[in-house]
């Protein structure tokens, strides 16, 4: 009887081994309670005292893997406790990834996410030339071209709009099932509220801050700056993707096509929008790099530096694309650009990108719960 | 790493909180400083690595502290869990000086936060430390290497020379080399005895080998020994040690404030004859848990289980262990080992003598028991709907008493009156100066931070001179 098994852990059913080792792991936290000031993970669970898989997977989401509670803890390896709250809630987030996708068949996409995103990658860029070649002559692809709808002399706006706006929809779609998914999995959650509070978390990413000294990465100094690169990332998406927004009412209201000149709305937006996504994932990617093994979910790497990746490449030819629109390398450029736009869109719900979309979701019902328990 | 052929003007062995404050102190204050901790760098820290608050004397509300906490209160809590066992004059000086210390530690490094959940009733007088003990130490430690304390990691103190009351050198073992370490000052640091098993048996026995440490397994009061033995005064009761009841599930070393049980008041507590021994609802928990280590250690094979039932379930924290649970006494008993018609007998015979009240946790209710001995005074329900749930426990020792005499500078005192030349203790080393017997929260912490920052002080002083 006196014989111990892991500490903190309890009979009962989880879909996977990592679910199981996240429930321990949060029974053991939850009679330490030591991190409850370092973020929203360790309040939310003590608002629980069992851990069904959606209440994890909810709770996983909510980590935005700052590292404190791990440098912080007493328990961490090598103590027998082996608790490793950053890796394993990393695992069974890129495990509940999986779990929610819609379609279900695409699962198994996360898993070989680097290598799928490669391949849709290539496809995506080799379909764009081709059309070009195939809309006109091969010659268009090498010749120069300026002035307005310049761009749509080697694909009209319509194919571009129907084909860009077909996988778009499709995305939207995807991410929307598999959020659908994930809200349900957590259970019933007050109803008002919320959400205006979980805009400011995740706008001004409140937990990745290592509990207010800044977060941790590669060893036990909090001089992490994660929070920045994200920062730059996540608004230099938001400034590009309004960019093609201005660019589309533009042309449709207004009738004035593409390419724009530099002073105007959609280029300064996207150009701003560009640099963010140069330097953010940069910085992203150099961070994860570093990072302490340890705390690191290994088989997942890959998914994560695919969607860093895309960003950056996203970023870099339609940088390349603005500075080199002149030239007769323009054409060759806008099919780099579109194609990796295209597999961007296309590979949206089953990479990284969805994190965002989860852990948006976490902050919303952290932020129902939050209110209503301290309202009781 | 630390070089431990030079001459330092003050080497500190220990590198708990106390530990850090002196040597942070002594930097601060101009002297070279070399710290010599014998655990690893995971480990480092000692039983700091456990705590989670400290006690200050405080005359106003701040950020994390929702009121006053007067030096004068503070004495007064003092005296009523030590009994009176406290050295006055240190008492007052270490409560007074708590007060810049609460300042003191945030400015190297420590961050702060509200009480944490559940221990609302602390949330005036202590300052709980944002992420633990170890994200405190981590701090500290950080501040130190900073201001160029030097710090060497598994590196021991196994002997001193100690010439008429004055420091000359320490002998540190450092994986497979011996160093002479000189120092013109030296701050003992480094804990009591409670992980030495052989030298708690002096005083208890056999029985000692059924305790668990909560904490470090480096508390082996080897310094401790050794400067008793080389002419320093010792004080507090040397036979006593703080004991809780804890998981008897729980490692033998470092399981931490985790292995804690606090459900003592909502059942009742047999031994391995499933017989009761002690009133469980004596006085409100927080007074009384720290009784219940001492009490399981005079059972036979220290072992105590805590029953209780269904409806009990949940008004405790969630333990780390879970519960073992039956559907019938008797079942029960069998999971346990205990004797089933004994253990049934026991239950029977309590839940007839409890007498019908208006159960309140929260106060001294009049829920109890008549006409059974041992009573049940407060919170005494019927053992009746299943399932039923039990929580095997062991004495868990937290720390010893027994010190080094020291002054108010924190300079040790020889066993003839007169103060040391050069040597100072701070933290669990003296901790009996002032806390001769008891434990309130985040005492020991004060002890740490108070004495360590004078410890560092007068070393640094004395260096210069």
């Amino acid at each position: 009887m006196l014989a111990t098994e892991k500490a903190g852990a309890r009979p009962g059913s989880h879909a996977t081994a990592l679910l199981a080792e996240a429930d321990r792991l949060m029974t053991v936290c939850n009679s330490c309670r030591y991190c409850e000031g370092l973020c929203a993970v360790f309040p939310a669970m003590e608002m629980r005292r069992a851990f069904p898989d959606g209440d994890l997977n909810y709770l996983a989401n909510l980590c935005h893997s700052c590292g404190a509670c791990y440098v912080d803890c007493q328990f961490s390896p090598p103590h027998e406790f082996d608790v490793n709250v950053p890796r394993v809630l990393a695992q069974v987030r890129n495990e509940s990834y999986a779990a929610y996708t819609w379609p279900a068949a695409l699962a198994p996409m996360f898993a070989r996410n680097g290598l799928a995103i490669a391949i849709v990658a290539a496809l995506s860029v080799a379909a764009f030339i081709l059309g070009f070649a195939a809309w006109h002559d091969a010659s268009v692809i090498f010749g120069t071209h300026t002035g307005p709808g310049a761009f749509y002399r080697l694909m009209p706006h319509n194919a571009m709009a129907l084909l860009f706006g077909l996988v778009f929809l499709y995305a939207m779609v995807a991410l929307a099932m598999g959020l659908r998914a994930f809200w349900r999995d957590g259970g019933v959650a007050p109803l008002a509220g919320g959400l205006w509070q979980a805009i400011r978390d995740a706008g001004t990413l409140r937990y990745l801050d290592g509990g207010g000294i800044g977060c941790y990465n590669h060893d036990e100094r909090p001089n992490d700056r994660r929070q920045f690169y994200h920062h730059l990332t996540f608004y230099g998406f938001a400034l590009c993707f309004a960019s093609t927004c201005v660019a589309t009412l533009y042309h449709y209201l207004l009738a004035r096509e593409a390419p724009y000149p530099w002073w105007d709305l959609p280029v300064v937006l996207g150009t701003l929008g560009g640099i963010g996504l140069i330097f953010g994932p940069l910085g992203l990617m150099i961070a994860k790099l570093r990072r302490d093994p340890i705390m690191v979910d290994e088989p997942h790497l890959g998914m994560d530096f695919a969607f860093i990746a895309m960003l950056f490449a996203t970023s870099l030819t339609g940088l390349l694309l603005l500075v080199l629109r002149a030239t007769p390398a323009m054409p060759l450029l806008l099919a780099l650009h579109l194609g990796v736009v295209f597999a961007l869109f296309l590979t949206m719900p089953y990479g990284k990108f969805v994190h965002g979309l989860y852990r948006f979701a976490a902050l919303v019902r952290y932020a129902k719960e939050h209110k209503a328990f301290t309202s009781r | 790493m630390a070089d431990l052929s030079k001459k330092y003007d003050v080497l500190v062995a220990g590198g708990g909180n106390a530990a850090l404050c002196a040597a942070i102190a002594a930097r601060r204050a101009g002297s070279s400083v070399v710290l010599c901790e014998m655990a690893t760098k995971f480990y480092r820290g000692g039983n700091t690595r456990h705590t989670r608050n400290i006690r200050c004397a405080h005359d106003a509300a701040t950020e994390t502290l929702s009121g006053p906490y007067p030096e004068e209160e503070f004495f007064q809590d003092l005296l009523q869990v030590t009994q009176g066992h406290t050295d006055e004059v240190l008492a007052r000086h270490m409560i007074a000086e708590s007060k810049t210390v609460l300042d003191w530690l945030p400015e190297q490094g420590v961050r702060y936060q509200p009480s944490l959940g559940g221990t609302l009733s602390l949330g005036r007088t202590n300052s709980f430390f944002l992420g633990g003990g170890r994200s405190m130490l981590n701090a500290l430690y950080l501040t130190a290497e900073s201001l160029g304390v030097e710090i060497a990691y598994e590196a021991e103190v196994v002997d001193l020379d100690i010439d008429n009351g004055m420091f000359l050198s320490a002998t540190v073992q450092r994986g497979a080399e011996r160093h002479t370490v000189r120092a013109a000052t030296f701050v003992a640091a480094c804990g009591g005895f409670e992980s030495n098993i052989e030298w708690l048996k002096q005083y208890w026995g056999p029985a000692a080998d059924n305790f668990l440490i909560r904490g470090t397994p480096h508390n082996r009061g080897t310094v401790l020994k050794m400067l008793l033995d080389r002419g320093v005064q010792e004080t507090g009761d040397p036979t006593q040690c703080h004991a809780v009841a804890i998981d008897a599930r729980a490692p033998k070393y470092d399981g931490g404030i985790i292995t804690r049980l606090d459900c003592v008041v909502f059942g009742i507590v047999v031994n391995k004859h499933a017989r009761r021994f002690y009133d469980e609802g004596e006085e409100i928990w927080p007074k009384r848990y720290a009784i219940w280590g001492r009490l399981v250690a005079q059972q036979p094979d220290q072992i105590a289980y805590i029953l209780f039932d269904a409806s009990s379930l949940k008004l405790f924290m969630p333990s780390l262990y879970p519960p073992i649970e039956a559907a019938s006494i008797c079942e029960l008993a069998g999971k346990l080992s205990l004797d089933p018609d004994v253990l049934e007998a026991t239950v029977t015979e309590f839940n007839a003598a409890v007498r019908p009240g208006t159960f309140d946790d929260t106060i001294l209710d009049d829920c109890r028991t008549e006409g059974i001995k041992p009573p049940k005074s407060h919170w005494a329900r019927r053992l009746e709907t299943a399932p039923y749930y039990a929580y095997p426990v062991r004495p868990g020792i937290t720390f010893t008493y027994l010190a080094t005499k020291v002054n108010k500078q924190a300079r040790m005192l020889m066993s003839d009156g007169k103060p040391s030349a050069n040597m100072f203790a701070a933290g669990e080393v003296m901790a009996g100066n002032v806390l001769g017997r008891g434990y309130a929260a985040g005492m020991g912490m004060t002890i740490g931070s108070v004495f360590g920052r004078i410890a560092g002080r007068e070393a640094a002083a004395n260096a210069r001179n």
